[in-house]
């Protein structure tokens, strides 16, 4: 018999249309929703009422500067891996005013927006996603100050986060310790089979979005086959990583089968990585990556973790009222190091040495934690197909 | 979903505080000091800062610039800012007069260690607008005189006019810190030094285990301050710095201003050469 509530920790199953039955409840909950949908040729995440809007079927293959979606015949909710979004993209958003303020007999009004009333329910995140998000906690929550916005979203965040049970050729979250299996916090936990979600509940909200859904328990080899699928993919990505290795200046697409498997992958060797790094900051391998690099900052703005950003003073012609807006911002930019002397970091060499060094190396220094989760999107999404696990392992076989 | 938020109550670190322009004084061309007064009875209570501390100076509807406070920690209730207008925010605070209201976000980041540098004897050297962060330790030193051994002045700026606070060398020197200044260009009227702030060690007789150094101005000066100090025998975690990155949110948040591992609005702008020393000679880190 089941029973009426569901403990967290609790594993159920849902027939594959029950999604919708926890899409609705979550809105009935005050929730937006947010999932996987289509856009532009890639899944991003987009506002959703209905499953129908999800990328049933469709998986996508990734590369070096290579992103393409396939569609299939399977009823797949979830076998893409990522695309460009991430949950930084709710909870701190690319564009949001800090400020603003009026002047009224002579004198200044000022304001701080309110946070959206409703808060996110995000479909679809990664085990990668979870610790980017923990990464960008430690910034914005765990810090010196805390972000008012940030925490407000964050707050009231709710996550249903996915088991992977496909990589993309550019995931190396086993070498990062971030994935496939999902093992940071969340609300409910999905694994995908072929007819039904299991699905774990991981917090009370997660229990009660589950609560118009026909869920019956599972059993033990439900649960069995919901772990072994993540653990499996790890021992996958692991073996193509050390069967292929590492092969600088590869064709950069046609590794992909059409089956979206791939029979290449990337790994990253941490072992001594600050340190490495941080010794090698006059490496030659810094001269050759800036030939490529265009310093476009694409990959800062797909990277779940990075978090720079500029405030912009926008004003009406008369002076009588200012906004502080704040944007995503890039240290690829040459105005980011800016001072009245000029910009710090001169040269692309000097900035791609610093996004790199920070997100591996120094970021430890700074947050206990590296930058990096492994999702791969900084690879995929770098139109010259620029490969920071290569760039590393270049500077580690001929390291000072 | 329950994030890790250490406390959500704190004040919006965004928000600036109200404070008007009580007076400006000319210093010399093109710097100016900004005595700031809170317009909120509470903040002007609760305001207390360290030396070598700085503040986010706003000017509605142009934006903000870090500028440090120059003037006396314990005096809080006279905030000065000393400011070399370089920039929009600086020419923009250049108009504004006397009764006109900026915004103040404030205190941030690390301060001189005038604490732990009780008993030692101190060399504070500086450069052009390099003095105005440094003022307060002087005028610390003065008041708690007893508490340091020799204490040392070394100041340089393009030409005789460009020195700051000239009208209060002789107060310092009163209360016992020995003055030396230096200029790049003299003029006619001018008999002092001519030269690079490092040569005036030249002149100095230190011990080097207890000596301190102070040291805020281009990273160039402050390069040889250090080679100077090294050369002394005085020890890394004995020189400290100033460093100036591109301070944009003093928060930690905008990312703008590291250097290495650090923030320097959150971890500087004060540091020892032993943790800068990695970093300040690795060109455009």
């Amino acid at each position: 018999v089941a029973p009426s509530y569901l403990p967290i920790g609790t594993w159920v199953r849902i027939e594959k249309p029950g999604l919708q039955s926890i899409v609705d409840r979550l809105r009935e909950l005050g929730y937006r929703v947010v999932g996987p949908t289509l856009g532009d040729g890639a899944v991003v995440y987009g506002e959703i009422t209905t499953v129908a809007e999800m990328p049933i079927g469709h998986i996508d293959v990734q590369d070096g500067g290579y992103y393409r979606l396939i569609k299939t015949d399977e009823p797949s909710y979830f076998d893409y891996v990522v695309g460009p979004h991430s949950l930084k993209n709710y909870l701190f958003p690319s564009q949001a005013t800090l400020l603003e303020g009026i002047r009224a007999d002579g004198s200044w009004q000022m304001r701080v927006p309110d946070p959206p009333a409703e808060p996110w329910a995000v479909i679809g995140p990664r085990s990668c996603d979870l610790h980017a998000l923990r990464v960008q906690d430690r910034v914005f929550l765990q810090d010196r100050f805390v972000d008012p916005a940030y925490a407000s979203r964050r707050k009231r965040l709710f996550v249903a986060a996915v088991n992977c049970r496909r990589a993309a050729s550019t995931c190396f979250c086993h070498s990062m310790n971030t994935g496939p299996a999902v093992n940071e916090p969340f609300d409910l936990a999905m694994t995908e089979l072929s007819d039904r979600f299991v699905i774990e509940v991981g917090s009370e909200e997660g229990a009660n979005a589950l609560a118009s859904a026909q869920w019956v328990p599972c059993t033990i080899a439900e649960i069995d086959e919901a772990q072994r699928l993540p653990r499996e993919l790890a021992r996958e990505m692991a073996g193509r990583a050390t069967s292929a290795g590492q092969t600088a200046g590869r064709s950069s697409t046609e590794c992909a089968v059409s089956d979206g498997s791939v029979s290449h992958g990337r790994h990253l060797e941490t072992a001594g990585i600050r340190e490495l790094l941080m010794s090698n900051l006059e490496h030659p391998r810094w001269d050759e990556v800036a030939e490529r690099c265009l310093a476009c900052a694409n990959c800062t703005m797909v990277c779940p973790t990075c978090f720079c950003s500029r405030v912009d003073e926008v004003t009406d012609l008369a002076g009588e009222s200012f906004r502080r807006d704040r944007s995503w911002d890039s240290c690829f930019g040459a105005e980011h190091s800016f001072m009245s002397a000029g910009s710090v970091r001169r040269s692309i060499r000097s900035r791609y040495r610093q996004w790199l060094t920070h997100k591996l190396a120094t970021w430890i220094d700074q947050f206990g934690t590296s930058g990096c989760v492994g999702c791969g999107r900084c690879i995929t999404w770098c139109p010259v197909a620029i490969d920071l696990t290569e760039e590393v392992a270049a500077i580690r076989s001929t390291a000072s | 979903m329950t994030a890790a938020a250490t406390q959500v109550t704190q004040r919006n670190p965004w928000v600036p505080e109200w404070a008007a322009i009580r007076s400006v004084h000319q210093e010399v061309r093109g710097i100016a000091t900004y005595d700031l007064a809170f317009c909120d009875a509470a903040a002007v209570e609760s305001y207390r800062f360290q030396p070598g501390q700085f503040n986010m100076l706003y000017v509605p509807g142009i934006g903000e610039a870090a500028i440090s406070i120059s003037s006396d920690p314990h005096s809080p209730g006279r905030l000065l800012h000393t400011i070399r207008v370089v920039g929009n925010v600086t020419q923009a605070l250049a108009r504004r007069r006397v009764g006109d209201v900026v915004g103040v976000r404030g205190p941030f980041g690390s301060h001189w260690p005038v604490d732990t540098c009780r008993g030692a004897d101190l060399v504070i050297a500086c450069g052009g607008i390099g003095l105005a962060p440094l003022r307060p330790v002087l005028y610390h030193v003065a008041r708690h005189r007893a508490d340091y051994g020799r204490a040392y002045l070394l100041y340089g700026a393009r030409t005789p006019a460009d020195l700051l606070f000239r009208d209060e060398y002789a107060a310092w020197e009163a209360a016992g810190i020995e003055v030396s200044t230096t200029v790049d260009i003299g003029d006619d009227a001018w008999r002092g030094n001519i030269g690079v702030v490092p040569m005036l060690f030249y002149s100095l007789r230190l011990e080097h285990h207890r000596t301190r150094v102070l040291s805020c101005g281009p990273e160039v000066m402050m390069r040889y301050v250090i080679f100077e100090s090294l050369a002394r025998k005085i020890r890394p975690h004995d020189i400290y710095i100033s460093m100036e990155r591109n301070m944009s949110c003093a928060l930690g948040f905008c990312g703008h201003c590291q250097l290495g591992p650090a923030f320097v609005c959150k971890d500087g702008p004060v540091f020892t050469y032993r943790e800068m020393e990695p970093y300040l000679h690795v060109e455009d880190l």
